[in-house]
């Protein structure tokens, strides 16, 4: 399946938002996005992805 | 008399060429006036020199009352002048009225049609504290300030120091070693002296926050550490006032307005638990893009603006990120987490 993650896209295996995070090797504490609407936490392994979906994964940053 | 008037036309003229100040001059010509009105009551009736200078004490009086009272005019005239002086308009004045010169000033406001007159004023009546007088502080202070923001708090426990300065526009090299809350207030009373901007130099804890956001309308978050973020939304949410929250991390920023009271989520449903140190590190440890604070910390004094006049849509319930290194700008929207600690028994939004 096709999707866009950060805006760079990529061919995946993962069904729900919560796979893709573990097959793109991304973990600890980050908010998701799929197609710019906000997916908590919980609620990942639940969301099914779609072909051509657009994932964000954002990191928080406490820079300032 | 009209002789005597003769002299005095000659006596004032005299004194004019010879630069002789006008109160003198006046001193003078009140001696002659004396003078002669002595004659005409000390000489007898038909005496040559009481002739010569009028014959009667009567027309002298009579011109002396026209010169009292036009020097009561005069004086008349001048005291309204004074007093429309005095009515007038005064900088800073606590009203929230502006002078000619705020008008100026702000003029290129007053003409924008979702600001005008009465956002200028929300503007100038608006109290706003920031945390953090660093990278997104800088900015977002500086453009506070300029934009006519009455009252402005900052507070920050660092001092300025030699590495912030490829980023933190606000302080100087002469500033290295001060508090960074004092000279960011040198720096913006310099530039705007039409606002105030009270400075708290020490760390925002939990003793001192909730009585600090409680003098101000909302809050802009601008720290460097997860433990003050976490902390200034537990506070925000519960006053019930927006945070305009910004962070940075080496080419990439983000921007919320963080709001529940209102509407969407608030810090806390969006990132529930700080990450590791390691995947998060600080700006002095990862580095940060020089003028990528001054993005974020213009985008920060943007929400601000709207927040408080009420202009166009603020970041409510949605996450703007740019990423510097490609120029690019991502937008995701927000929403609030039901089982959220902090705002999660928060019904409105
Ligand atoms: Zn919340």
């Amino acid at each position: 399946m096709k999707i866009v993650l950060n805006g760079e896209p990529q061919e995946v295996e993962a069904r729900s938002l919560a796979a893709l995070l573990e097959e793109a090797g991304i973990s600890g504490r980050v908010a998701t996005a799929v197609n710019e609407a906000f997916v908590p936490s919980a609620l990942r392994s639940r969301h099914m992805l779609a072909e051509g979906d657009r994932i964000e994964v954002v990191a928080p940053m406490q820079g300032g | 008399m009209g002789l005597v008037l003769a002299v005095a036309a000659a006596l004032w003229g005299a004194g004019w060429a010879l630069g002789v100040p006008p109160k003198s001059r006046l001193t003078v010509l009140a001696g002659l006036f004396l003078l002669v009105l002595a004659l005409q009551l000390v000489l007898p009736a038909g005496h040559p020199l009481r002739t010569a200078t009028g014959g009667s004490p009567a027309p002298w009086l009579l011109l002396a009352g026209f010169a009292v009272l036009a020097l009561l005019y005069g004086r008349w005239v001048a005291g309204l002048r004074a007093r429309a002086d005095a009515s007038g308009p005064k900088p800073d004045a606590p009203t929230g009225s502006f002078s000619e010169v705020e008008l100026d000033r702000y003029a290129r406001h007053i003409v924008l049609r979702e600001l005008g007159g009465p956002g200028q004023k929300r503007l100038k009546q608006a109290r706003v504290l920031v945390i953090g007088a660093g990278g997104l502080g800088a900015p977002a202070l500086q453009y506070l300030a300029a934009a006519g923001v009455g009252t402005i708090g900052v507070i920050d426990d660092d001092v300025v120091e030699n590495a912030n300065l490829q980023r933190q526009v606000i302080h100087d090299d002469a500033d290295i070693g001060m508090p960074k809350v004092f000279s960011a207030q040198r720096a913006m009373e310099a530039q705007n002296p039409h606002v105030a901007v009270r400075p708290y130099h020490r760390r925002l804890t939990p003793e001192i926050a909730a009585d600090l956001f409680a003098d101000y309308d909302f809050v802009l978050d601008g720290s460097d550490n997860f433990a003050t973020r976490y902390l200034a939304n537990r506070v925000a949410v519960a006053q019930g006032k927006p945070l305009i929250s910004g962070a940075l991390t080496q080419w990439e920023g983000q921007v919320s307005v963080f709001d529940p009271a209102h509407s969407g989520p608030c810090y806390q449903c969006i990132f529930p638990e700080a990450p590791d140190e390691a995947l998060a590190p600080a700006c002095s440890v990862a580095g940060v893009a020089g003028p990528l604070p001054g993005v974020v910390g213009a985008m920060m004094a943007m929400e601000a603006v709207k927040v408080i006049t009420g202009a166009g849509t603020a970041l409510r319930g949605a996450l703007l990120i740019y990423d510097g290194l490609y120029g690019e700008t991502r937008r995701i929207g927000l929403k609030r987490r039901a089982d959220c600690p902090v705002c999660g028994n928060n019904d409105k939004g």
